[in-house]
This record gives structure tokens, sequence and C-alpha cells, in this order.
């Protein structure tokens, strides 16, 4: 699933780690969002929309709007 | 992730199950090259060295009850599904092949060894797919 989330960690300087530790997963997880391998559960999305204080629509592409952007 | 606390609970489990196979295996095979066991004894010394093995089953099941982050749980559940494909094909291939007459026989317990073959080529699987999309 397309994500802000590099822009928006970039935003902040944060690293993955940083980014990581904030959302208390691992590295491996939010490099997994981030280049799309890997579509977090609702709750992590809400955990990651509520640390940037977005809505999950800001930061998360539906797949089924994918071909319009 | 070096500092994941279940990964870190797992590892340690299996190590020391590790260490009890090994103890028990070697008692086991002394007992029985020595033929000193006989009737109920002899089944329970047989069975012993199965247990940890069995017991790294559950630190398996463990660790995926206790791994709080989804994408490794997702990783490890990937890795499991692919050990139990591979363990199981082979199995069953080699099943008809023995059945004909085709192989010579094998003891069941190299299912489980296969299937800890398989977590490795699970893993293998997992880091493709990660170097594929890596950042």
């Amino acid at each position: 699933m397309k994500n802000r989330l590099k822009v928006l960690r970039a935003e902040r300087d944060w690293s993955q780690g940083d980014l990581a530790d904030r959302l208390e997963v691992s590295r491996q997880s939010v490099n997994a969002i981030e280049t799309g391998r890997y579509d977090p559960s609702l709750p992590l999305a809400f955990k990651i929309a509520e640390l940037f204080e977005l809505s999950i629509e800001q930061i998360f592409t539906s797949p089924s709007r994918e071909n319009d952007q | 992730m070096a500092k994941n606390p279940a990964v870190k609970r797992y590892t340690r489990r299996v190590l020391i199950l590790s260490l009890i196979y090994a103890a028990l295996l070697c008692g086991a095979v002394y007992l029985f090259v020595h033929h000193l066991l006989s009737g109920p004894a002899a089944w329970i010394a047989g069975v012993l060295p199965a247990l940890p093995i069995i017991g790294i089953f559950v630190a398996i099941g463990r660790y995926l009850v206790e791994e709080t982050d989804e994408y490794l749980r997702d990783q490890f559940v990937r890795q499991a599904l692919i050990a139990s494909g591979f363990a199981l094909s082979i199995a069953t291939a080699w099943g008809f092949l023995e059945n004909f007459d085709l192989v010579p026989h094998v003891y069941a317990y190299y299912a489980a060894i296969l299937w800890f073959a398989g977590l490795g080529l699970g893993a293998c699987f997992n880091t493709f797919q990660s170097s594929r999309g890596a950042a």
C-alpha cells in the first residue's frame, strides 16, 4: 500500500529507527511499511496516524484509488 | 531485532531445550546400547528425547503469542508455513516411494528435521523478499 511515511519521517528528521522506537515496533517493520511490502493492521495504522497527527487517509493511499494518482 | 524481548525469550528456550535434548539423547542411547532397559522403562527412556523437541514446537508457539511486532510475527508465520509445506511434501512423496519399495525406510522423526530445515528455507525466502523491496 502506497504511503507518505518516508516523507513525513524526513520532514521530522527521524531515522527509521527513531520512528520504530516511537511506534514501539522493529526498524524492519517501518522499512517494510514504507516500501509498501507490508500493510499495517488497523491499530498500527491508527498509531502511525496519531503520531503524525494526521488521518489514516492522509498517510496511506487506498489501493482502489492508487490509479487515480 | 536484537533487543526484542520475545526473540530473546525464544532463543533462550530453544537453547535450553537443545541442551536437554542432547543430554537425554546421549542417556537414552547409552541405556539402549548397553541393554539396561526393558518393559515400561524402555518406553519411557525411548520417548524422552522427543519431549524437548516437542518443547521447541511449544517455544515456537509461545514466540508467536508473545511477539508484539505484527510484521515480525507475520514473517515468522510465513516461515513456519514454508517449513510445514516443505516437510509435509517431502514426507508424503517419500512415503509413497517407500511404499513401492523404491527408497529405504526412514524414521518418522526425520519429519521434524525436515521441518526445521524448512524454517531455514523460510528465513531465506523472507530475506529474499525483504531485499527485493528494501529502501
